[in-house]
Order: structure tokens, then C-alpha cells, then sequence
């Protein structure tokens, strides 16, 4: 087929084959499906069966609370699950000694870099499409609205790839694939629980502070709610409820006139963007050994000697 | 097809490189020997465009490896001393990805990789996964994969490490055959009488340093390399050893089961008259003849000195 030959590069079709031939792979998809539905039978047995002693109906208001569980379930699955996909693409190669070999082929470094990482949210996105079917238990009982679904997993693929982009990033910078395991989740870690931790802790300090004040005087909005905007589930709880982020920033209640400053999965769209394409850039610059003394070199020469013919690789 | 100018790389304090100059005509096999650490790895690594040196130029082709990698890559064909392989691959997949690597269209591929296994005596193991190759036999794929391109020039890190005697023959085989389609082949090895079977020249690097350079019988004439002489006598042979040990010429004397090895500095008048002195003190002499000297003295005695010729 010749569309596949025009937008399939060489590695992004070995990735494809080397990762969809592995029984892992299938097991994978099967052990994710298997958490998610099992999630998600849970809940149903919860709410019919042990509340209100069994004669609680599940109507639209349990399909929303359904799959806001779902959706957070989801979101801490793709937190698991995209390090590990990610985080030994280069370092792999590296271990297998295939390198190398590789880099001295015509492969650009951009295309390396950005092949693995594609056939890695690639296969991310075949398990969160794979999931669907789940999700179609709430339209059972409504509540949710197709938009909003689709909004949801736009910001899933989003988180797959700033967690992806890191995870090569680490895989290019440390040679050991363990190393670069545990630093991307360390770093995923940081995102998902010290940005809500520093959230409430800077929140409580700063409302203390505001209620020491005379009535009238202060800010209504805080700068506070700006951390919450780099929490993967703030950001995820203002797609579902967008007045959250007015209560995110705001200090006083019964000021609910205003709006907030910006909605939290705006934030963390445009703060995460810079974050992924600098992850992207960096791993692309660092992936060739030397890449980052022969860039100072290439400056150095075009500041003193003014020379061209550089062959960008 | 390879100049190297003053090449140099350090790394902190160390110097892996100092001051190479090499030049390497085209169609020339090239013997890349010196002892582990020397060196060898780290050029032909800067070569094969993976590493930049810290000052010097290096040139494949007359593109400079640092100013136009691409055009370099282009041109070698590099199969470094350890590497791996895709085991989840089958054998003309491999082959396939390279070549695609290389931009090389599918229908010049699907011709090409028939012959390259060919080649490499791989053409029976063609649907079968690479995991499910001998050593010896990824060894030859990874010839193959360095040949998909058609490239002027090979950078081979010991191509025969860790194979046994009959996969190292039919690697020598294949290097020979390669030879012989004129390609410029840079090729180190520990194992040297193999090396010696097949380059034009060699180059013998160590602690960094390019130590000798040229045509195996040039460097042997330059460093004037003993003789030795290979003697078997009829019988007192540890009497002839002691005797021969005071001779003028005679720097050492070694006996084993097969003769007296004396190692000697004289010329052709000087080994007639040592012949006719043994006759003299009445030794019956089997055979007297002088030893061939090989790569691996040659390198032995470049490389015990530490001097630079």
C-alpha cells in the first residue's frame, strides 16, 4: 500500500511489528481491560446492590458518578501504564546494543525519537479505545454527554503524551532502561500527587492568612489555584464540572460572580505543551552521543568563524 | 577514501586519541591492530559519524564526519564490536528494515537481499527468526545488513570476536570475497594471523598513539625484526642450545619438542657461517631453516618498545 510506505517510516513499522508480536502485548490489553471492567462492575454492585439496602435505581445522576470514577481510574492506569511504555524505548536499544547500528543509517534523530514515541501512544490509544465498550455502561443509564466523552479522552491522549515524551526523555538521557523507569515515575509521581499536596498545603496557608483580615479587604481570587492547573486531576475534574476552577481559585465564598482566571485544564494544557515539546526537542538534540557539545560547537564556530555547510542530523 | 588529520579525543583527563594521522587509499584493506583500550574502537567510532573527536579531522570519501554526517553515513558501512539484534524479526525483515533505513525502495530490496544473504550463506535461514541464529551467524546478517546500501567503505570492529574457528573461516571468506568487489575495508582484530591473510596494510595503534603504519613487509624491513631460525639436530640438542646461546648474533634460544628457535640478528653471510660452525663441532643438522615471520611478531615487537616509527 502505498499511503502506508509514504507515512510509515522503517522504525515506526519495526516498533509496530516488534511490539504487536509479543504475547505481552496482549496481555497487557487484556490485564487493563480486565482492571477497568472490573472497576466499573464494582461500582454497579455498590450502587444497586449495597445502597439503600438494594432498592437504590441507578439512574442518570449514578451514571455521571460512574464515569467520573471511571475517568479517574483510567487516568491513574494511564499513569501506570505509559512510563513503562515509554521509558525503555531508547535505553532498550541502547542495552540490546542496536543503537548504534541505527544511528548510522539515514534516520534523521527527529524520526527516531518522534517514531518511537508515536508507535508507544499508538498502542496507549488502542487500550483507552479498547476501554470503550466499558464506558458504554453509562450511556445506559445517561447523565454524560458525547461531547463531554470525547473531551475526556482528547485529555487522556494528552496525558499519554506528556508522560510519553518524558519517558523518552529519560530514556535518551540515562543509558540504564531501570534508571529511566524510575525517574519518569518519579517525575509522573510529582505531576499526579505533589502538585495536589502542594495545592492544599500553599490553600490552607493562604486562606489562614485571608481570614485574618478585615472583611472587605484581600483578593477574592488567589494565585493558589494556579498549582492545582498542573494536577493532571484538577484539570480532569474541570472538564467534568467547569465551574471547579472558579472554586479552585477562589478564596471567599459568596463571591461566585467572578470568573477564575483561567479554566485548570487550560493551564495544564498550555503549561504541559511547553514541558512535552521541550522533552520532545531535548531528547531529539541528546540522542546522537557528543549532540550536546557538537551544538555548543556548531555555535561557537558560527559565532567566530561564520561558517555554513553544517548537515543538520 | 579515509584521511584522518591529527585526530585527538579525550575524555576528562584521558586521552583515548592523540594526534592520529592515517590516510587510507581506496579498495585498500586496511588491519586495524593494537591491544584492548588502544584506540581502535574510538576511531572507528568517530568514523561511523557516533562520536566527535575532540579536535582533528576525520574525512570518509572527502566529507568531513563532523560537518556532514549524513553524506559519511552514506558511504560506510559500520559493525561494531558488540551489537545486537531484533530477535522478534525474521531474517529478510531485518534486512528489509535497514535497507528501508537506507531509503532504499522496497522493489530494489526485495532483489537485493536475496543476493546479500547469498552472500553471506544465509539464503536457507531467510523466513527464520533472527533469535534463532548462531552467533556465527547473526555475525554474517550483520555483514549483510552493513553491505544493503552499497557502501564504498567498511568499518568492521572485530568482525570475528567470539566465533569459533569454523564461523571465523567463513567470515574470512566472506571479507575476501568483499575484497575482491574493491570496496575500502577497515577492519580491527586480536586475532591476527587472520588479519594477515587479507589487508594491504596495517596500522598498529597503542595508548592512543598510531605507532606503526604501512605495508606488513615495510614495517618488518623498518624494524629490522629478528630472524628466527628453526634447527633440528640429530641428538645433543641441550649441548647445541648452550653452545649457541654464546654466539655474537644470537639474542635467544628456545628448545621445545620440534627444534632449537634461535632468534638471530645477523644477515645471510652471517646465518651461512652459523650453519658451517655447527657442521665444524660435529652436530648432525636435520634441517636449518629460517622461521616466517608473521603479523603477530611484528606487532609483539612494535608494541614492546613503545616507540613510534
Amino acid at each position: 500500500m502505498n499511503w502506508s510506505r509514504k507515512w510509515i517510516n522503517p522504525v515506526l513499522d519495526k516498533e509496530f511489528r516488534l511490539r504487536m508480536r509479543t504475547p505481552r502485548s496482549a496481555i497487557s490489553l487484556l490485564a487493563y481491560i480486565l482492571v477497568l471492567g472490573l472497576i466499573a462492575l464494582g461500582f454497579i454492585y455498590v450502587t444497586l446492590y449495597l445502597g439503600n439496602n438494594g432498592n437504590q435505581p441507578f439512574n442518570s445522576s449514578a451514571g455521571r458518578m460512574m464515569f467520573y470514577v471511571l475517568s479517574f481510574a483510567q487516568l491513574v492506569l494511564i499513569a501506570f501504564m505509559a512510563p513503562a511504555l515509554t521509558a525503555g524505548v531508547i535505553s532498550g536499544e541502547r542495552e540490546k546494543q542496536t543503537l548504534s547500528m541505527l544511528l548510522t543509517t539515514q534516520q534523521s534523530s527527529a524520526t527516531i525519537i518522534l517514531s518511537k514515541l508515536f508507535s508507544s501512544l499508538s498502542f496507549m490509544t488502542l487500550i483507552i479505545v479498547a476501554t470503550m465498550p466499558i464506558y458504554s455502561i453509562v450511556f445506559l443509564y445517561g447523565g454524560i454527554s458525547l461531547k463531554q466523552m470525547i473531551f475526556i479522552f482528547l485529555f487522556y491522549l494528552f496525558v499519554m503524551l506528556l508522560l510519553g515524551a518524558l519517558g523518552v526523555l529519560f530514556s535518551t538521557l540515562f543509558k540504564r532502561t531501570m534508571i529511566s523507569v524510575i525517574v519518569t515515575y518519579g517525575v509522573g509521581l510529582c505531576i499526579f500527587l505533589m502538585t495536589g499536596l502542594i495545592y492544599l498545603f500553599a490553600m490552607s496557608i493562604v486562606q489562614r492568612h485571608q481570614y485574618a483580615l478585615q472583611p472587605g479587604t484581600g483578593t477574592t481570587y488567589s494565585w493558589v489555584g494556579y498549582i492545582l492547573g498542573l494536577n493532571p486531576a484538577g484539570a480532569l475534574i474541570s472538564l467534568f464540572e467547569p465551574s471547579f476552577s472558579k472554586s479552585a481559585f477562589l478564596l471567599r465564598n459568596g463571591n461566585l460572580n467572578s470568573d477564575a482566571p483561567i479554566q485548570l485544564w487550560q493551564e495544564f494544557l498550555l503549561v504541559y505543551t511547553v514541558v512535552i515539546i521541550a522533552a520532545i526537542w531535548i531528547s531529539i538534540r541528546r540522542i546522537r552521543p557528543d549532540a550536546g557539545r557538537k551544538f555548543k560547537k556548531r555555535g561557537t564556530q558560527a559565532l567566530s568563524m561564520d561558517t555554513g555547510g553544517n548537515d543538520p542530523s | 577514501m579515509i584521511d584522518i588529520q591529527h585526530l585527538s579525543k579525550r575524555y576528562g583527563n584521558f586521552d583515548a586519541l592523540k594526534d592520529i594521522n592515517l590516510f587510507i587509499p581506496e579498495g585498500t584493506v586496511f588491519g586495524f591492530v593494537g591491544p584492548n583500550g588502544a584506540g581502535k574502537s574510538t576511531t572507528m567510532s568517530i568514523l561511523a559519524t557516533l562520536m566527535l573527536p575532540t579536535s582533528g579531522v576525520a574525512k570518509v570519501d572527502g566529507f568531513d564526519v563532523t560537518q556532514h554526517p549524513k553524506e559519511v553515513r552514506k558511504r560506510i558501512g559500520y559493525m561494531p564490536d558488540f551489537f545486537g539484534v531484533y530477535d522478534q524479526l525474521k531474517t529478510t525483515e531485518y534486512l528489509h528494515f535497514y535497507g528501508a533505513s537506507y531509503n532504499i525502495p522496497r522493489a530494489e530490496r526485495d532483489q537485493l537481499i536475496p543476493q546479500l544473504l547469498e552472500l553471506v550463506n544465509l539464503s536457507d535461514k531467510s523466513d527464520v527468526y533472527v533469535d534463532g541464529l548462531s552467533r556465527g551467524m547473526k555475525q554474517r546478517l550483520c555483514l549483510a545488513r552493513c553491505l544493503i546500501h552499497d557502501p564504498k567503505v567498511l568499518i568492521l570492529d572485530e568482525p570475528a570476536s567470539g566465533l569459533d574457528p569454523r564461523a571465523r573461516i567463513e567470515m574470512r571468506e566472506i571479507l575476501k570475497e568483499l575484497k575482491q568487489m574493491g570496496k575500502t575495508i577497515i577492519i580491527s582484530s586480536h586475532i591476527l594471523p587472520e588479519l594477515a591473510e587479507m589487508v594491504d596494510e596495517i596500522g598498529v595503534i597503542e595508548h592512543g598513539q598510531m605507532v606503526a603504519q604501512g605495508r606488513v613487509a615495510d614495517i618488518q624491513a623498518r624494524l629490522r625484526v629478528k630472524k628466527v631460525l628453526h634447527i633440528r639436530v640429530l641428538e645433543r640438542e641441550d649441548e647445541l642450545s648452550a653452545r649457541l646461546q654464546d654466539e655474537p648474533l644470537v639474542s635467544a634460544v628456545l628448545s621445545d619438542n620440534t627444534g632449537i628457535h634461535v632468534h638471530f640478528g645477523g644477515g645471510d653471510l652471517e646465518q651461512v657461517q652459523l650453519l658451517q660452525k655447527m657442521i665444524a663441532w660435529g652436530y648432525g643438522v636435520v634441517s636449518f631453516h629460517e622461521a616466517q615471520t608473521n603479523l603477530e611478531d611484528v606487532f609483539l615487537e612494535i608494541t614492546k618498545g613503545g616507540a613510534v616509527i
